[in-house]
């Protein structure tokens, strides 16, 4: 397994959403290459007859009663919202001009 | 007890002194809740433990709990006994930021379940406390509201993420704390202020309204300054919860009897394994924690235990799985913050943009570096190496603790390899800061219950050592039971529990 670079973290930060100015790129592309190439070496114990374990402790079909129960209000859903109209989320333009 | 009618300052007591005295009408809620707040007032600026106080909304719990006792009203029993929330959970009305510069002033609509069981436990709740950016880091450094300082050596580390509730608990702000735990943010904290710390087992205590990093890790659990104290907690927190889809559907274990058992002092035909790869110099473990811990464990044998030698070999490579299921856990579960239905909007053009800017400027460099970590871990033609290779390390992980719990009841070892590190030292170096919860990480990967307690302090340095014990799934019982067993035997020779031996801090005026 290679190293990140530079471009990688750029992309990557793109793909997370996350600006990152030449500073931000300078900064955490030689520490990111750093721990990459420390926890890449779960790959040396890892053989093809090991099962993966995604939770600690097993727990399959968890169901409630499928019966209506208080829930937030909408006014306390949207109370933290940076802005709100007509009961709603309200965002800036989903699509750029260039779009 | 004849002790608590004498006690004249009750931020010293301890929770469990302070429950018997509200019961027995020697002190009132209102008193205990004031003396906190004004020993935060006069020592958490250079300690910075707490991120929010809440001094009327504590009062007015006190206040209602006095007028319910006074009316004879049947109280649980730690009615009246103040708490700090790590802000980690959300608490309806109280600010709750994560440690985030992202949710800055945002007041959550609802509580967590853990939160809602501590006001139905009638405990007045004082602030909340310090973290790491969303619980990423081992010193609170990562804070995005600055870090915390140790009250043992204020230019020292506190421990992370939860360095505010050990502190609060050290620097006597409060007799109680609750914390969470995804890779030994409870346990390390703990070991660094002599403080005591439980994970539980994952699962025993509800995670809703808890503001997830990895939700395969993440645990709640207690703080205090003594083992009792921690195990009248849990039971407070522990419990099924079906707003939680991987909460345990069984009672809360025993922890406060197995505390009351354990202080008599009898380990008779108790096993206890010392984990070879979690211990000795070799694995930069400093001196002095080595010497307390071997101590620790001559105190173990004296009260009838069993000490053998166990070996998990495939913790050598717990370290860096946790380093990939953490960060790809944690990449899915920040990505709510979106600029669009809590927290910071940096306004650009569009929603895009606007995404971009935001969480360019409400996360701080660790949250990004681990963000990216995750989004690299998970993307195509590099999952199977990395993401689905740590899982398989995990499943060997696991079954290491199986064998080594068929031989023994339970296991232990150094909290952390080293006393508290001076602030600033391992900021710039990330995997030096990873490699504080070296012995903390395979209880999260596991999902086992551990617990943290002090065991003297290093002759080199005079700072606090964190003696780790850790017992299989669903046997939290046993760590209270040995802890409190080591904790009396500890106090017998000091005279007294280690965070009375902390330096007075400045006061204030």
């Amino acid at each position: 397994m290679s190293s990140l670079d530079r471009s990688d973290v750029a992309r990557l930060a793109g793909l997370a959403r996350i600006d990152m100015s030449d500073a931000d790129l300078d900064r955490l592309s030689g520490q990111l290459a750093v721990i990459v190439d420390a926890v890449a070496k779960v790959a040396e114990v890892a053989g093809e007859d090991v099962p993966a374990t995604s939770h600690p402790i097993p727990m399959a079909n968890i169901h409630r009663e499928d019966v209506v129960r208080p829930s937030l209000a909408q006014d306390a859903a949207l109370s933290g919202a940076p802005d709100a109209e007509d009961g709603r989320f309200r965002v800036p333009q989903i699509l750029g001009e260039e779009a | 007890m004849a002790e608590t009618s004498a006690v004249t300052d009750w931020t010293r007591a301890t929770a469990a002194q302070m429950a018997d005295a509200l019961a027995a009408g020697e002190v009132t809620s209102v008193e205990l809740v004031q003396a906190h707040l004004d020993r935060i007032a006069a020592v958490d600026g250079p300690v910075h433990a707490f991120l929010h106080i809440d001094a009327e909304g504590a009062l007015e719990t006190a206040r209602a709990v006095d007028a319910d006792r006074a009316a004879g009203v049947s109280l649980p029993r730690l009615a009246g006994v103040p708490i700090g929330i790590k802000d980690v959970l959300v608490t309806k009305g109280l600010p709750t930021t994560a440690g985030s510069r992202i949710l800055e002033g945002w007041v959550p609509p609802y509580d967590a379940t853990v939160t809602r069981r501590v006001r139905e436990a009638r405990m007045p709740i004082l602030g909340k406390t310090n973290m790491d950016e969303f619980a990423m880091g081992s010193s609170t450094e990562h804070s995005g509201y600055g870090p915390t300082h140790n009250p043992w050596d204020l230019s020292r580390i506190p421990g992370g993420s939860g360095g505010g509730s050990a502190a609060a608990l050290a620097a006597f702000e409060a007799p109680l704390t609750i914390g969470s735990d995804t890779g030994g943010s409870i346990r390390q904290p703990a070991s660094v202020t002599a403080t005591v710390g439980v994970k539980p087992t994952y699962g025993g205590v509800s995670r809703f309204g808890a503001i997830a990093l990895a939700s395969s890790l993440d645990q709640l659990g207690p703080c205090g300054r003594t083992v009792l104290d921690t195990a009248l907690l849990h039971e407070v927190m522990g419990g099924h919860d079906e707003m939680d889809a991987t909460s345990l559907d069984e009672p809360v274990p025993a922890v406060v009897s197995a505390a009351l058992e354990g202080a008599a002092m009898d380990l008779t035909g108790v096993k206890v394994g010392v984990v070879r790869e979690l211990s000795g110099a070799d694995g930069g473990y400093q001196a002095g924690v080595m010497q307390r811990f071997e101590e620790s464990l001559a105190r173990l044998r004296e009260m009838g235990a069993e000490v053998v030698e166990v070996s998990c070999p495939s913790f050598e490579y717990a370290l860096a799985a946790y380093y990939v299921i953490l960060p790809s856990e944690a990449s899915s579960n920040l990505a709510k913050f979106d600029s669009v239905r809590f927290g910071l909007r940096v306004e650009k053009s569009t929603v895009e943009k606007t995404m971009l800017a935001t969480r360019a400027e409400g996360f701080g460099d660790e949250v990004k570096r681990r963000i990216i970590l995750g989004t690299y871990a998970l993307s195509a033609g590099y999952y199977d190496a990395y993401y689905g290779s740590a899982q398989k390390v995990r499943t060997l992980v696991q079954r290491d603790f199986d064998a080594a719990f068929a031989q023994c009841d339970v296991l232990v070892s150094p909290t952390t390899p080293t006393t508290p590190f001076k602030i600033g030292e391992r900021i710039d170096d990330p995997l030096a800061m990873y490699l504080n919860d070296i012995a903390t990480i395979p209880a999260n990967l596991a999902g086992i219950p551990g617990m943290s307690l002090p065991s003297g302090l290093a002759p080199e340095d005079g700072l606090p050592v964190g003696f780790q014990i850790l017992a299989p799934a669903h046997e939290d019982a046993r760590l209270y039971r040995i802890g409190a067993a080591l904790e009396a035997s500890l106090a017998a020779e000091w005279g007294g529990p280690l965070s009375a031996q902390a330096p007075e801090l400045e006061v204030a005026s």
